[in-house]
């Protein structure tokens, strides 16, 4: 017998490759990806761990940022150095055996300390989608996070010690689309339909329905037509209350057709409007969330230079105001239910219909406004996405590490409300805070050596920091001793775990796709605990 | 190698990382801790761990354990390297393409991380047998597989000794630590065996497959997967493009294409939209998304467990870690509980209470559907006069005609008694389970 043979082309090598994470963030967070340019500043295992999970997926391009020499100590721990790398510059080496997991990927060494970079050539960060940082000292921390908020360029700071990891998001303004929520809203206008889905509501009656009919209608319109029934009997208004709802469940119950014997028969379609009433009939709503981005003076007081997202969210509010009559584009996404493929698709249609328009209206605005202000365009295939996902918009403003550092009011009695609770992962916090001071102070880690000798000066560092947000001492020395006791031991497996954490932060900063980290993440392998604060 | 390499100078500096752990005692270590240069000796050189599966965190786990000291390492995985593999199983090449996992993953962690002595099983975790799982001390897995993790389960409980007065023997406990991942979230959990919750006590925390409804597929297709389903359920098995011996194949790009067209014409005529090739594939192969970042922090989760296990160096998760990268990156760690009725890993005897009347198709449904067994295709044997007798098997077709119409009987006509025990196989567990009937007149629907 003959094969037949295929008519449509096959996929192309690279879907396959990234097959399993297009499904992810589809191919337009593929093509962000891979525009995208990574700085690392220092190839430590985390470093290299981070490398490795950005590279695989197909990042544009890396940078390597090292000006350190491989030791024995760095090959035990790095799985991207190897025996032959020792004495040679630990960034080129890395960069080498990294750039071997993915052909695709562009990369590049800079043999220079990041604080020279920064003193000679600053330029040097403004090309970058994000800089990673591993192990830089204080003084850099200071002065690198700065300037990257001063360009605006997000920033990741992270470290790993012993046990404890933790990273830090800098970034000034991220505005995310898709934010892929895990149980997104349904938007079915159900209280105000629009014109069309009302005529389709009305054209049917339930009761005129043949039997085969009857079971195949879906859900919706059986719940519509439930509450029409109800709101005659009580004044128009729009069921609320759980009598209300009750009541309305008994009218479904009652559309239920009933055999020769007065035995309802079983209806899959009535009993899923049944289940639907506690969620579907909760009224349209303007999200106070979105109102506020809507309203926020970036969409409010539109300049030559505002990024699309502020754009859309103005042409967003013009639509509110004007054709939306106080409520967003419609979502035009139906959820599967029983109903047969005719009555199902039609509602469908009808929803994606009017979702095509709003977008329209919306995507007209854009362009009265790019148009108005002279700046680039917008796709039109971007406000639909826009529009899609308008109900779920995520905006964080960051804040600068440097003034973290500098534990000035606002911080320094956050800090202090998680300390007086007290919890333990604010005390790895300023653990790993007071070992980067002293590190700083002493050029080495402390318990580098040996672990009791440094106890008590590393419990000097942690009395400073609790003194300077006014807390009084930590009353057992049990995690400073625990800090001594790592002596700045980078534990592969916890550089693995933060690593892994890392490079998925930085897709979704550079995806623009799913929510990052706001902004602080705090990682103890020994108790397996995670908290997230907010500095 | 250098004979430099060889120096206890040397290997003091190149683990000095793990060392300060291990060489150092802390104020929150395990009690029994007794920090000691012995601890890296001992996992270096005896400690034997096997991994379970080469893929996402297979590779990951690998790596993990030989940067963390590990060098008696086994790792056992029956597939070979495809295309879409390498967008996260980081120790494979495009040249690799059609070798064993196992094989290419062993050759390039020993050749990385020289001293590592890891070996390879290119085979099925079936084609191992107990003595070759017995010589452990640790087993760790990464699997994709439901009924693998549960199959390997079920290996480790049976390897699991009593002493006389019922009580368990310690020393023949071997830990298992257990990670999963699905796109942006994942889990690691830490089971020892005859201990703590094990995989079958906690079947509940696995998500049921999501199945459509064949009337659907067949009369009331609403989505793109309806018209893949029907197409690969039902329009196969009509056309048999191929010839009727060739049986569809996700893997065969010609078989997706056909379905992909196939469904594509039925979706037009039914005015459905967005059938795609990747939706077509993703169907036909019940495909779950990966990435590398995540597979990576669950990996180093289960090896950070490992160390612990070998190290005592502090105390383990207990014991289900939830990770979720979707939102920001959240954990939540919770003790999953023992069943003490497990139909793995308690140690007395299995009862099923039932009604006398019952059938045994009502047993069949009831090893299927029960939240306590979840079988897949259970073969159900029983002794009677001391002769074996199968009362009802569906995996060999033979069998299943010869004792299809037992299901439809009662238990008392297949000579079963109040006090009888039934030998339950399946593809869920490695060894056959026992369990005695207990007649109880229920209050339930015996006619299903
Ligand atoms: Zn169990």
């Amino acid at each position: 017998m003959a094969s037949p043979s295929p008519k449509s082309p096959e996929q192309s090598e690279k879907n396959k490759q990234y097959d399993r994470q297009l499904r992810l963030w589809g191919d337009h967070g593929q093509s962000a990806l891979e525009s995208g340019h990574i700085c690392l500043i220092n190839a430590t295992a985390l470093g290299t761990e981070i490398l490795k999970s950005i590279v695989l997926p197909g990042i544009g391009a890396i940078t390597i940022v090292d000006d350190c020499t491989v030791s024995d100590e760095d090959i035990g721990s790095n799985f991207f150095l190897e025996m032959s790398s020792k004495g040679l510059n630990r960034g080129s080496e890395a960069l080498r055996l990294v750039l071997e997991l993915n052909p695709a990927v562009q990369g590049h060494a800079v043999q220079e300390p990041p604080d020279q970079i920064l003193d000679e050539n600053p330029d040097f960060f403004k090309s970058f989608s994000l800089v990673i940082a591993t192990t830089i000292s204080e003084k850099v921390t200071q002065s690198l996070s700065q300037h990257l908020w001063d360009i605006n360029v997000p920033f990741i700071l992270c470290q790993s010690v012993g046990f404890l990891g933790s990273l830090r998001i800098q970034i000034r303004e991220h505005a995310v689309t898709e934010t892929h929520p895990d149980n997104e809203q349904t938007d079915l206008r159900l209280d105000e339909p629009f014109m069309s889905l009302l005529e389709h509501l009305e054209s049917i009656d339930i009761d005129a329905l043949d039997l085969k009919d009857h079971g195949h209608i879906p859900w919706i319109i059986i719940l519509y037509k439930a509450v029409q029934k109800w709101k005659i009997n009580n004044n128009n208004k729009w069921p609320v209350t759980r009598n209300d709802k009750e009541d309305i469940k008994n009218i479904i119950r009652d559309f239920i057709r009933k055999d020769e014997n007065g035995i309802p028969i079983n209806e899959e379609n009535f009993e899923e409007a049944i289940r639907a009433v506690n969620t579907a009939l909760m009224p349209t709503f303007l999200p106070k969330n979105i109102s506020k981005l809507m309203y926020n003076s970036a969409a409010t007081n539109l300049t030559k230079d505002s990024s699309s997202f502020w754009i859309m969210c103005s042409a967003l509010r013009a639509f509110v105001e004007a054709e939306g009559k106080g409520k967003l584009p419609v979502k035009g996404i139906l959820p599967d239910m029983t109903a047969s493929t005719e009555h199902y698709v039609k509602l469908q249609n009808i929803y994606k219909m009017q979702a095509a328009n709003d977008a329209e209206i919306v995507y007209r605005k854009v362009r009265q406004i790019v148009t108005q202000l002279h700046c680039d365009s917008i796709s039109e295939a971007d406000v639909k996405l826009f529009c899609r996902h308008a109900h779920d918009l995520y905006l964080v403003k960051g804040s600068c590490v440097a003034t973290e550092l500098q534990l000035g009011n606002s911080v320094a009695s956050y800090i202090a409300t998680y300390l007086e609770e007290p919890d333990v992962m604010m005390v790895h916090y300023i653990m790993l805070r007071a070992a980067g001071m002293f590190r700083s102070e002493h050029c080495r880690a402390p318990g580098d050596w040996e672990p009791e000798g440094d106890i008590a000066k590393l419990k000097t560092c942690v009395n400073k920091l609790l003194g300077d947000i006014s807390c009084s001492p930590f009353p057992k020395d049990d995690h400073i001793h625990e800090m001594c006791r790592y002596g700045g031991a980078e534990i592969h497996s916890v550089s693995a775990f933060l690593g892994g954490c890392v490079a998925h932060e930085a897709i979704k900063i550079i995806t623009k796709q799913y929510k990052p980290v706001n902004n602080t993440f705090i990682y103890d392998g020994a108790s397996t605990n995670t908290a997230t604060f907010e500095f | 190698m250098t004979s430099e390499s060889q120096t206890a100078d040397y290997q003091n500096r190149r683990w000095q990382h793990i060392r300060k752990l291990l060489e150092r005692s802390g104020p929150f270590c395990h009690p029994d801790f007794e920090a000691s240069a012995e601890i890296l000796n001992f996992i270096m050189n005896c400690c034997k761990v096997l991994i379970v599966g080469a893929g996402g965190l297979g590779c990951e786990l690998l790596k993990d354990l030989a940067l963390m000291g590990f060098k008696k390492l086994h790792i056992v995985d029956m597939d070979t390297i495809e295309l879409s593999n390498l967008n996260r199983q980081f120790l494979f090449r495009r040249n690799d393409i059609g070798l064993p996992k196992a094989k290419c993953a062993v050759e390039f962690v020993n050749k990385r991380v020289p001293g590592c002595e890891a070996v390879a099983h290119h085979c099925a975790i079936q084609d191992l047998d107990e003595d070759f799982y017995r010589q452990f001390h640790i087993v760790v897995c990464g699997l994709d597989s439901i009924i693998a993790r549960r199959w390997l389960n079920g290996m480790l409980v049976s390897l699991l000794q009593y002493n006389d007065d019922r009580s368990l023997d310690q020393s023949s406990v071997i830990p298992m630590v257990d990670g999963g991942t699905e796109g942006f979230k994942g889990n690691a959990r830490v089971i020892l065996p005859g201990m703590s919750a094990c995989i079958e006590c906690t079947l509940d925390l696995y998500p049921p497959q999501k199945t459509f409804p064949l009337c659907t597929i067949a009369n009331t297709p609403r989505l793109p997967e309806h018209c893949i389903e029907y197409v690969k359920v039902i329009q196969w098995a009509k056309e048999n493009p191929w010839g009727s011996s060739t049986t569809l194949d996700g893997d065969d790009p010609q078989h997706v294409v056909w379905v992909y067209e196939k469904a594509q014409e039925r979706a037009m005529k039914h005015g459905i939209a967005n059938v795609t090739y990747r939706l077509t594939q993703g169907v036909l192969k019940n495909i779950i998304p990966a990435v590398a970042s995540t597979n990576a922090a669950i990996a180093a989760a289960c090896a950070t467990e490992v160390f612990k296990l070998a190290s005592s160096c502090c105390v383990n998760m207990n014991n289900y870690m939830v990770l979720n990268m979707a939102d920001g990156v959240y954990t939540y760690t919770f003790s999953a509980e023992k069943r003490p009725d497990c139909v793995a890993c308690c140690n007395s005897t299995r009862v099923m209470k039932i009604d006398p009347d019952a059938t045994l198709q009502y047993i069949y449904t009831k090893l299927c559907e029960d939240q306590a067994y979840l079988m897949k295709s259970p073969g159900i044997t029983t002794v009677i006069n001391g002769c074996n007798k199968t009362l009802y098997m569906s995996s060999i077709k033979s069998i299943e005609e010869r004792t299809k119409d037992n299901l439809k009987k009662k238990l008392t006509d297949l000579g079963l008694f109040n006090g009888a025990d039934i030998l339950v196989a399946d593809v869920t567990t490695p060894n056959t389970i026992t369990i005695k009937l207990k007649f109880e007149t229920l209050d339930v629907d015996m006619t299903k």
